[in-house]
């Protein structure tokens, strides 16, 4: 019985995970392999005899550096950084606020005001670039951060918005009656109590928003040209394939930098994170 | 320290729910009041009206000699417990009980002798460090009272406060509060479904149904004269027994009489009852106003049935039966040896009936 149960763990559940592991990590590998990769080994064909399709034997950090050194991808770097902060955080602060009120406070039209939001998040980016184009136009903020600043927050507060409602109406009311007993005022017991209390919520929600904008690319794409001004997914791919030629090397380490900071922002809060989307708040 | 002033209060929705209809109430100065009802009575509502948290739809409460109707929650120096506790998962036990007194601007050397001696009270000096989430239930409750109590207000609110405990801890806590109210001499409005809790804790008990508030008394002027059907069946467990019967004049006499029962009217309530000879009432029996009928008793308040079931409790003993066509219980001494099914005959206390309109439900 019991080694019977022992095999049937592993048909139906080791096996299927280390399928489903390698599956997903697969990718990242060889965008590391790639990017570690000397040129000759990467332009010749795998029908040669000393091919090492899956690894390397001379792993060499040029494409790193011709990357960083002749490239403006550290500008880029920085770019993404500043615009995924500043968008992130002007996301989350109104997000918050309108999160809270469509969670507690009981208006004419809330309801309806909250479904609003949720459906303006459901129109397709590739539909919006279009009119958002023409005001970053009007308001001549093209080819500068703030056009990327200003419009990643369209997607990301009605997104912060949902996610935190739905954090906030996990906790308990009489927190902030109590608060407001205490004497705290609505806003006090909001600022005081509520906020710290959705901590992993708020921290779930930044970092979707953080991923989200960092990864973003038909904004990028369409408001920024110059070279200096774009971020890390647009600049690999408009300044690293030139024509018909893919550097392939240093096309790999730019998107192995470019994730990085989101992949140690994930760790550094995944704990948060999960509860945040999973967990609720006891009293 | 205050009395509470509550004046035809009435509470509704915007979805048209009528939940608290012209509530008036006089809670005195160091009064220990309790509100009791069945879920939906409105007697949360009404207690969340004068804490602020809800609003009044018209009516007036005052605390003390100010009219709070439009005051927040804040201004009205009240305290209050509720029943999920509602410490603040994100403070420690020290900050919870410290965060009114912060918010009311206090010195810190204030704050913190004011915790102390609370704690003291409390018995959870030991715990100051904690947070919400390492304490079990009985502990985060102690908490909550400490919190209500280190603002030194003058009304204290308790929303169930112990619902959430398991049985044991419950009638722990309902001591250690009665005690603690002798202690702090502060105006206590306590809501509770519970009816025991209700009888134990209040000076004066308030029996709410339906949003109507159904009677007000110390608890044993509503265990002893119920001012309707609904409150005598409410107070008491097991709860009063009803019987549906009709009564006929004979002579002098009145006799109330259903199927299997007949009996007649005690001298005390004749003069109430006679007006409704002929017609049809409600006749209440607590089951500790039956007793076995010995050879002495007299035969106009003895009938005979037979017991269905029995219920040892080990202190009394409870006997299932049926008589005037309904089910009835009947609470006796533990020293009754009796088989199930067996035919026996019950006594009635003749000083202890009582009889309730069949339609409007009041007391005669």
């Amino acid at each position: 019985m019991l080694i019977e149960r022992k095999w049937k763990k592993w048909v139906y559940f080791y096996l299927p995970m280390a399928a489903f592991i390698l599956f997903t990590l697969f990718p990242f590998y060889w965008m590391a392999v790639t990017a570690f990769r000397p040129d000759p080994e990467l332009y010749r064909t795998w029908r040669q005899p000393s091919a090492t399709p899956l690894w390397t034997l001379e792993p060499t950090l040029e494409h790193v550096k011709g990357l960083l050194q002749t490239t403006a991808f550290p500008q880029w770097l920085w770019n993404t950084m500043a615009i995924a902060i500043v968008s992130t955080a002007i996301s989350l602060i109104c997000g918050m606020f309108a999160g809270y009120a469509l969670a507690r406070l009981k208006f004419r039209g809330s309801e309806f005001l909250g479904t609003a939001i949720f459906i303006t998040y459901l129109v397709p980016q590739t539909l919006l670039f279009i009119p958002l184009a023409d005001i970053i136009r009007d308001m001549q903020l093209g080819n500068t951060p703030w056009a990327l600043m200003l419009t990643y927050p369209t997607i990301l507060i009605p997104f912060c918005t949902w996610l935190l409602m739905g954090y906030f109406k996990t906790i308990p009311k009489e927190l902030e009656e109590c608060a407001r007993i205490d004497g705290a005022t609505r806003f006090g017991a909001m600022v005081r109590i509520i906020f710290p209390v959705a901590v992993p919520g708020i921290l779930s929600a930044g970092i979707f928003a953080f991923t989200l904008s960092w990864n973003e690319f038909i904004y990028a794409l369409v408001f920024m040209a110059s070279a200096e001004q774009k971020t890390v997914p647009v600049g690999v791919v408009s300044e690293l394939i030139r024509g018909d030629i893919f550097f392939w090397g240093q096309l790999m380490a730019g998107a192995l930098l470019g994730s990085v900071p989101v992949a140690l922002v994930y760790s550094f809060f995944v704990e948060y994170y999960v509860t945040g989307l999973t967990g609720s708040v006891k009293g | 320290m205050a009395n509470v002033s509550i004046r035809e209060l009435n509470k509704k929705y915007d979805n048209g729910f009528h939940a608290v209809k012209d509530v008036s109430l006089e809670i005195r100065d160091k009064e220990f009041l309790v509100l009791v009802g069945p879920s939906g009575c409105g007697k949360t509502t009404t207690l969340r009206m004068v804490a602020g948290l809800e609003e009044i739809t018209s009516g007036e409460i005052r605390i003390g000699d100010q009219v709070v109707n439009e005051l927040p929650p804040m201004d009205r120096n009240i305290a209050m417990v509720f029943q999920n506790y509602a410490l603040y998962p994100h403070k420690t036990v020290f900050d919870n009980m410290a965060f009114g007194l912060q918010m009311r601007g206090y010195a810190k050397e204030e704050i913190a002798k004011r915790v102390r001696e609370a704690a003291e009270i409390l018995g959870i000096e030991p715990l100051l460090a904690r947070k919400p989430r390492q304490l079990s239930g009985g502990q985060r409750q102690r908490v909550a009272v400490g919190r209500a109590i280190v603002r030194h207000p003058q009304v204290f609110l308790f929303d169930e406060p112990l619902s959430n405990l398991d049985a044991k801890l419950r009638v722990q806590m309902r001591v250690e509060l009665k005690r603690l109210h002798e202690r702090l001499e502060t105006t206590a409005i306590y809501v509770t479904h519970d009816q025991v809790e209700a009888m134990t804790l209040g000076d004066r008990v308030v029996v709410m149904k339906d949003g109507r508030v159904q009677q007000v008394g110390e608890p044993l002027e509503l265990y002893g004269s119920p001012a309707n059907r609904f409150v005598a069946g409410f107070i008491g467990s097991p709860a009063m027994n009803f019987v549906d019967v009709a009564i006929s004049a004979a002579g002098d006499a009145l006799w109330a009489e259903a199927q299997g029962l007949r009996v007649r009217v005690p001298t005390e309530l004749a003069e109430r009852v006679r007006p409704n000879a002929g017609k049809r009432l409600t006749l209440g029996v607590r089951p500790e106003a039956l007793r076995l009928a010995n050879g002495g008793d007299p035969a106009e308040y003895t009938f005979g049935s037979a017991v269905d079931v029995i219920e040892p409790l080990g202190n009394e003993i409870l006997l299932n039966f049926r008589a005037g066509g309904v089910p009835m219980v009947a609470r006796v001494d533990p020293g009754v040896r009796l088989k199930a099914h067996e035919a026996v005959r019950f006594a009635l206390d003749p000083d202890r009936l009582h009889f309730f309109d069949a339609k409007t439900e009041t007391a005669l």
